[in-house]
This record gives structure tokens, sequence and C-alpha cells, in this order.
């Protein structure tokens, strides 16, 4: 009892029956907390950027984060071609692209592959490649960076997206 | 007489991430609580935007202490003790 003279009344006999039920038992993660799932499928350097930047806000934020790369991202991600100049969106204005280019030589730039190494080590960040386009691009693991833990197919991936799924 | 915030308590490391973009800074910080012992006060210097949000959500999501926020000229200077 609250000294202030107000009280909460609380149907104890309620509460334990509520918590019996069934229904009761699907325990539903709380939303701040569900894994962030994102199919990638852009392969131009904004983009990736972009992506990169949503992981490191997940992983620092304790959300396990599963990556599905297709098409054009999962070209990205081969062995030895993460950092080349994978250019910019279409929508990528002139202005807007040369002051992109004169950020790459500012101190303190990082090429988005390295912030997502350092990413994947604070977080729980899962990157795996799509069957169908490893299929398409003629593609086997050992061409793929080292980053990339599996190739899987659309269902296995949908069974670990339990949260938001983001298409990039 | 002024009084400088870390003469009121003991930093023990100092995180210079003046510079880095969004998220830099708060990576750094995540890093650095890791290898620190609880109880660790850390001090990240930060230019970004971002981490004047990034900074204290993080802190309150980990469950650590953000002891003080010292906005300097162009920058800002972050307290964050490892709780647990």
């Amino acid at each position: 009892m609250s000294g202030n003279g107000s009280s909460a009344h609380v149907d104890v006999d309620r509460a334990l029956a509520l918590s019996r039920h069934p229904s009761a038992v699907t325990r539903q993660e709380p939303e701040h907390d569900q894994p962030v799932s994102l199919v990638l499928f852009s392969g131009t350097d904004d983009r990736l950027e972009a992506a990169t930047v949503l992981m490191a806000g997940a992983a620092a934020m304790g959300r396990p984060v599963n990556v599905l790369l297709q098409y054009w991202a999962l070209e990205a991600f081969t062995r030895g071609r993460m950092e080349a100049d994978h250019g910019l969106s279409p929508e990528a204005s002139l202005e807007g692209a040369n002051r992109i280019r004169l950020k790459k030589v500012h101190q303190g730039y990082q090429h988005w592959s390295e912030t997502l190494r350092q990413v994947k080590e604070i977080g729980e960040i899962t990157i795996r490649a799509c069957a169908l386009s490893m299929d398409t691009f003629g593609l086997d693991q050992s061409d793929l960076d080292p980053m990339v833990e599996g190739v899987e197919g659309v269902a296995s991936f949908m069974s670990r997206a339990t949260g938001p799924i983001t298409f990039i | 007489m002024a009084v400088e915030v870390q003469d009121l308590m003991k930093v023990e490391r100092r995180i210079d991430a003046r510079g880095m973009p969004c998220p830099g800074p708060l990576m750094s910080l995540i890093g650095a609580i890791r290898e620190s012992s609880v109880r660790d006060v850390i001090e990240v210097l930060s230019s970004d935007e971002g981490s004047k949000t990034d900074i204290p959500a993080w802190v309150e999501k980990a469950g650590h202490e953000l002891v003080a926020v010292v906005t300097e000229d162009g920058y800002t200077r972050f307290f964050v003790r490892k709780a647990r």
C-alpha cells in the first residue's frame, strides 16, 4: 500500500488465471528486440553503405541482423571485389556524387566493407547468399568474400526473419 | 573557479573520434566498453551530430551510465561509465 492513500487494485486471481491460459505462453519478442532482416539487391556503393549503417545501428542496439544477398549486392560481395568502385544509384545528383567522391579522400573516410567487418565483430550479423542469385551468376561459395557465411534459399531466410524485412 | 569535468572523475580511457562520421564514434565506444572493466569511465569526443542521439540511446539499451555530456566548440564529450 502506498503512503499517499491511493491504491492500485490488482486482481491476483484473474492475473494467475490469465497466466495459465495457453495464449499467454506465446512469448512474442518486444518489437525493439526483434531481429532485423535485410534483403540486399542493390550493388551501388551508396546503397551498400546505407545498408551497412542500418546494420550498425541494429547491431549496436543488440538486434540480430539477417542479410540475404541477391543480384548486384551479391556481385559486390565477391572475393577481392568488395572495395572496387560500385558506382552510385541512378538517382544520384551530379553535385551529390561529387561530394561523395571528395569525401573518399577526406580523413576519417572508411569504406563500407571495412565498417561492415567491424560491425560484424560487435553484433550478430548473418550474411548469406541467395541460392537463386548464386545460380544466375554462376557463383560458388569460394567466389565470395569470407564475410558471406553460406548460401540459402528464401524459405530458410524467411524462417529466420521473424522481425521486419527491408529490401534495399 | 571553474572545475573541469575530468577532475570530478577518473577517466580510464579517452577516445578522440572527432572527424569520424556516423556511426564510427558509437562503434568505437562499444569496442572500448567491451575492453573495459565495470565502473571504468570512458570519454568519447565526437563531432558527429548522430552521436548526440546514438550514444545516449545505446548507453540506455546496454545498461550503462551516461555520466556527463559536455558541449564544446564543434564537438561533444560523452562520459560513459560501464555499469555491468
